[in-house]
């Protein structure tokens, strides 16, 4: 178990270092932000002055080790925009992407799941029928233009709820969160409910095949066969199995989850950090693009390693005999 | 539950013309056809036939597990005298398991992988008793340790996947056997498991049902399983009872031309040497039924008449029952 | 039921079986209502796009055919020239309807081209690797798995600012994000062909290699190929529109459908629902008619999925 841990560390190690390597040089190709950072009527002088002062004027080898030097130390250089650590600039955007992903995550999961096992239940039925065909409108849909439609429905059209941004938030443990309070709720559940339909869908599809191949399942008959309750069998012995594939997808998806607030947060012009990133490549704000890129990079290989150990914790087979084979 | 009075009269579980159908796309297809059987409480009945003839059909129609798209489409089936072809599921799940219990075939699958065995012992019992979880605790234990499983208290955390093959099919039995049912139907509970395992299980089981006065439904495909353990045989194939009595009878002196055959393939020690017997051709696909007697085709006495005519019963006073236009005739 | 198959050492590949087959599983497709409909809509919505600039009203990247007093008209307004906006203008005037013909050009275009030329790649790349199999076969998969565990919108998104807007830019990022999809599709079912009969019969009668990579190997991956390329025609169209509507994809002379409801965005607030609404609609029917077909080719092409 402790060599499969450390052995799972070791490529999580290596895969931070290899996006390292592909996102400085992507980054490097950008363009050179002297120019944006020196005022039009700059001369030489004070753009060489510029340049020296973010280490620019170096060669690409020493800036990379430079850059990876001091991303050892969390250091991923000062914002040109913001005039402070980049890492800095992300973490005080980082709690309401958080924030919005898991809001999202846990939408998908309750809207998924029971949709999908009373699919599985009864795939003949109209209501199966219906719940399977519109998961097909929930993955095909373009995620930002249901935004789009939610907002001119419930904001411009009915009032109801604000077009954007991000309601007043409270101080928890060092995170700003907004869930606190019910403008902060009425500012999250449109783009939460954006986010959330396409991995909604996805785990209706999932769970909707789970439920027709556990149901057929010997277990399950036997289940029946001692005399327990419908509403037990479901809830016990159906989801306690499909959860194992379920919470594998959703960790896998959770990643990818975090990487779309980018379009969510931009159609909502939610404050998160995906905005934070499409203003910085806007603004070639080189250090914060790289930050974002590595904090996400840091993020994903996290939630590969929970997804791994709640992959062990829910499954006695691999928990018991240990994943080293 | 109110036990019932059980005399000799009332069977502990009596099917009557039972017949289930199945809506595919080809059509209904008709599974198991005017089946009749009974059982008396404390007596084994073996249920003999190839797969596909739908002896596991039966068993399952027996537990009300009938699921769409099959469904009963006739008969009834009393247990303990009680009609519980139609009671609606509710009623019927108060039976099973405490009245009526069923063991399968694969032990491998037989337990919920990801449930401990206690939780699998302890719902069976909290399903039908109202009963603290200490005192259901310990009622596990006596549960495992009556099937034979070694020091069952450890035992009681452990997942499925710990126990062997034999000992997962024993935690079923000890699952099934929980609420002392008057029927616990057996549908080839020793199949899957090694000859030695076979025929501890066999005897469990058997020293089990007698002791609760339990009746047991044996299926199986394999005769030489029923021929020691069962009190009566009924003979299925292609979802009819073609033939069934004592096993005595039924043994020694078949009728049928299709159990004279399965007796034939039998591999036995008396005949060493000599080839097996084959039964020519395969089992009829369910959705296409050969006319009249269903066996006509690989029926060595076949005359016209078998493939136009199904076979009337034939009633013994003995309480033997066959279906043949040609019954051999006893040697 | 319980016949038993004959062995035979010598089972021919499947896909010589030849257009019977293929005729009858273009019936099973369309016996399905929902792709039925789905197959009629796209063959339209393609029909269109292809005919564009002879049925569209006017030419929207025609300058001498704007006239700017028509800007943001709702739909079914009159015209300076007396023609009607069925689905209104935009904020330069043009008519919707023919911006959103032409718009459907470009994001088809970008989608299906991206998926051809990265299936192609992904299937050379996923056959050699099964074919080669050992270190390389390890490396490509190792390749793979990491970018596939990344999502292709941020990937799309970094290499577009690198590159620059533009539409071979785009769908230069879009084969990018899809080859290892296909590498990893036709490595899988390259390697079930691969240890079929035929194969090593081919081996033993000493054909050259590459014709039993392409004569033998690659025609048995073509339909998982086909159903995974299907699927993934709408997906590079989504991508697609969601990076032009972030603003860093299609250039703004040649505006996709997403880059429409990009524009559309601004007035939204303000209750000018149409600039965003139509273009999405139409964004809508190209994607789910797609999903529907490739739901359906699943269903007919993989026998494990028909029930």
């Amino acid at each position: 178990m402790i060599a499969y841990l450390i052995r799972r560390l070791g490529q999580s190690v290596l895969v931070l270092f290899t996006m390292a390597v592909l996102v400085f040089f992507a980054v490097f190709a950008l363009g050179s932000p002297v120019d944006m950072l020196a005022s039009p009527d700059a001369d030489q002088a004070e753009r060489a002055a510029l340049a020296v002062r973010f280490g620019l004027d170096k060669s690409l080898p020493v800036q990379f080790a430079t850059f990876i030097g001091n991303a050892l130390h969390g250091d991923l250089g000062a914002s040109f925009v913001y005039g402070k650590s980049a890492l800095a600039v992300i973490g005080e955007r980082l709690p309401a992407t958080i924030e919005l992903a898991v809001l999202a995550l846990v939408f998908s999961v309750l809207i998924g799941v029971p949709l999908g096992v009373i699919a599985g239940l009864r795939p003949n039925s109209i209501a199966g029928r219906a719940i399977m065909s519109t998961s097909i409108f929930g993955f095909s849909l373009p995620n930002f233009w249901i935004g789009l439609m939610l907002i001119l429905f419930f904001a411009v059209y009915l009032g109801w709820l604000p077009a954007g941004g991000r309601g007043p938030t409270t101080n928890v443990l060092g995170m700003e969160l907004s869930i606190f309070s019910v403008e902060g709720w009425r500012h999250l559940i449109l783009p939460a409910l954006t986010l959330a339909l396409y991995k909604a869908s996805l785990v209706v599809r999932l769970c909707e095949a789970g439920t027709r191949e556990i149901i057929t399942q010997e277990y399950i008959r036997f289940a029946r066969a001692k005399g327990l309750s419908r509403f037990r069998i479901i809830r016990l012995h159906l989801l306690k199995n499909m959860m194992i594939p379920v919470v594998t997808i959703l960790g896998m998806e959770f990643g990818a989850m975090i990487a779309f607030t980018v379009v969510i947060e931009t159609v909502f012009a939610y404050p998160g950090m995906g905005k934070l990133l499409i203003e910085s490549i806007n603004r070639l704000d080189r250090p914060v693009v790289v930050a974002y890129l590595m904090v996400t990079t840091v993020i994903f290989v996290v939630i590969n390693l929970i997804v791994d150990f709640l992959y062990v914790a829910l499954d006695p087979r691999v928990r018991l005999s240990g994943p080293n084979e | 539950m109110i036990q019932l009075q059980k005399t000799h009269q009332v069977p502990a579980l009596s099917v009557e013309n039972l017949s289930v159908t199945f809506k595919t796309r080809k059509g209904l297809v008709t599974a198991i056809n005017d089946v009749s059987f009974h059982v008396n409480p404390g007596e084994v009945l073996g249920v003999v036939g190839e797969s596909g003839s739908g002896k596991s059909v039966t068993g399952l129609a027996a537990m009300g597990l009938i699921d769409p798209p099959g469904r009963i489409s006739g008969g009834r089936v009393a247990l303990e005298g009680r009609d519980i072809a139609g009671i609606g599921d509710k009623a019927m799940r108060g039976l099973r398991g405490s009245r009526i219990a069923m063991i399968f075939q694969d032990p491998i699958s037989t337990l919920n992988p990801v449930l401990r065995i206690d939780t699998q012992i302890m719902e069976a019992i909290t399903a039908h008793e109202k009963i603290s979880p200490a005192a259901a605790r310990v009622r596990a234990i006596e549960a495992l340790r009556a099937v034979g499983i070694p020091s069952p208290e450890s035992r009681l955390e452990a997942y499925p996947h710990q126990f062997s093959g034999g000992m997962r099919q024993r935690v079923a039995i000890a699952i099934a056997l929980l609420h002392r049912p008057a029927v616990l139907i057996a549908d080839e509970p020793t199949t899957a498991l090694d000859v030695t395992i076979q025929a501890q299980i066999l005897g469990e089981v058997q020293k089990l049902a007698a002791e609760n006065g339990t009746a047991l439904v044996w299926i199986t495909h394999d005769l030489s399983v029923v021929a020691g353990l069962a009190d009566r045989i009924a003979v299925m194939y292609a979802g009819r009872i073609v033939e069934s009595g004592t096993v005595a009878e039924v043994l020694t002196a078949p009728r049928h031309h299709y159990t004279a055959g399965l007796i034939a393939s039998v591999p036995s020690r008396n005949r060493r040497g000599q080839p097996l017997a084959q039964i020519p051709g395969s089992t009829p696909n369910l959705a296409n039924m050969p006319s009249g007697c269903a066996f006509h085709p690989r029926c060595p006495a076949k005359t016209e008449i078998c493939s136009a005519e199904l076979p009337p019963i034939l009633h013994d006073p003995s309480g033997r029952f066959l279906r043949c236009h040609h019954p051999r005739q006893e040697a | 039921m319980s016949e038993i198959t004959p062995t035979t050492p010598l089972t021919l590949p499947p896909v010589a079986k030849g257009e019977r087959l293929l005729l009858r599983q273009v019936r099973d497709l369309v016996a399905s209502p929902e792709a039925a409909i789905g197959l009629a809509v796209l063959i339209t919505l393609v029909a269109i796009a292809l005919l564009a600039p002879l049925i569209a009203p006017q030419n929207p990247y025609d300058l001498m055919q704007l006239d700017i007093m028509d800007n943001m008209l709702p739909p079914g307004s009159a015209l300076g020239n007396g023609a009607t906006a069925w689905l209104g203008t935009d904020d330069q005037g043009r008519d919707m309807l023919s911006t959103i013909m032409y718009g459907m050009r470009v994001s088809l275009g970008v989608g299906i081209a991206s998926v051809l030329i990265a299936s192609v790649i992904g299937a050379l790349i996923g056959v050699l690797s099964a074919y080669i199999g050992g270190r390389f076969d390890a490396l490509i998969m190792r390749i793979v798995d990491l970018q596939l565990s990344f999502p292709s919108i941020l990937i799309a998104l970094v290499l577009l600012t690198v590159f620059g807007r533009g539409l071979d830019k785009v769908v230069l990022s879009l084969v990018f994000v899809q080859w290892a999809y296909y590498a990893r599709t036709v490595r899988a079912s390259a390697l079930v062909e691969k240890n079929k009969d035929y194969i090593a019969a081919a081996r033993c009668l000493e054909m050259p290699q590459w014709r039993i990579l392409v004569r033998h190997m690659l025609p048995n991956c073509i339909p998982p190929l086909i159903v995974v390329s299907t699927v993934q025609v709408a997906h590079a169209i989504t991508l697609e529109s969601t990076l032009s509507y972030l603003g860093v994809g299609v250039p703004v002379t040649q505006p996709s459908l997403g880059m429409l409801i990009a524009t559309g965005y601004s007035f939204l607030l303000s209750g000018n629902y149409w600039i965003s609404t139509y273009p999405g609609i139409a964004l809508v029917l190209i994607v789910v008619s797609i999903n529907l077909v490739g739901d359906r080719l699943r269903a007919v092409l993989n026998p494990r999925f028909t029930h």
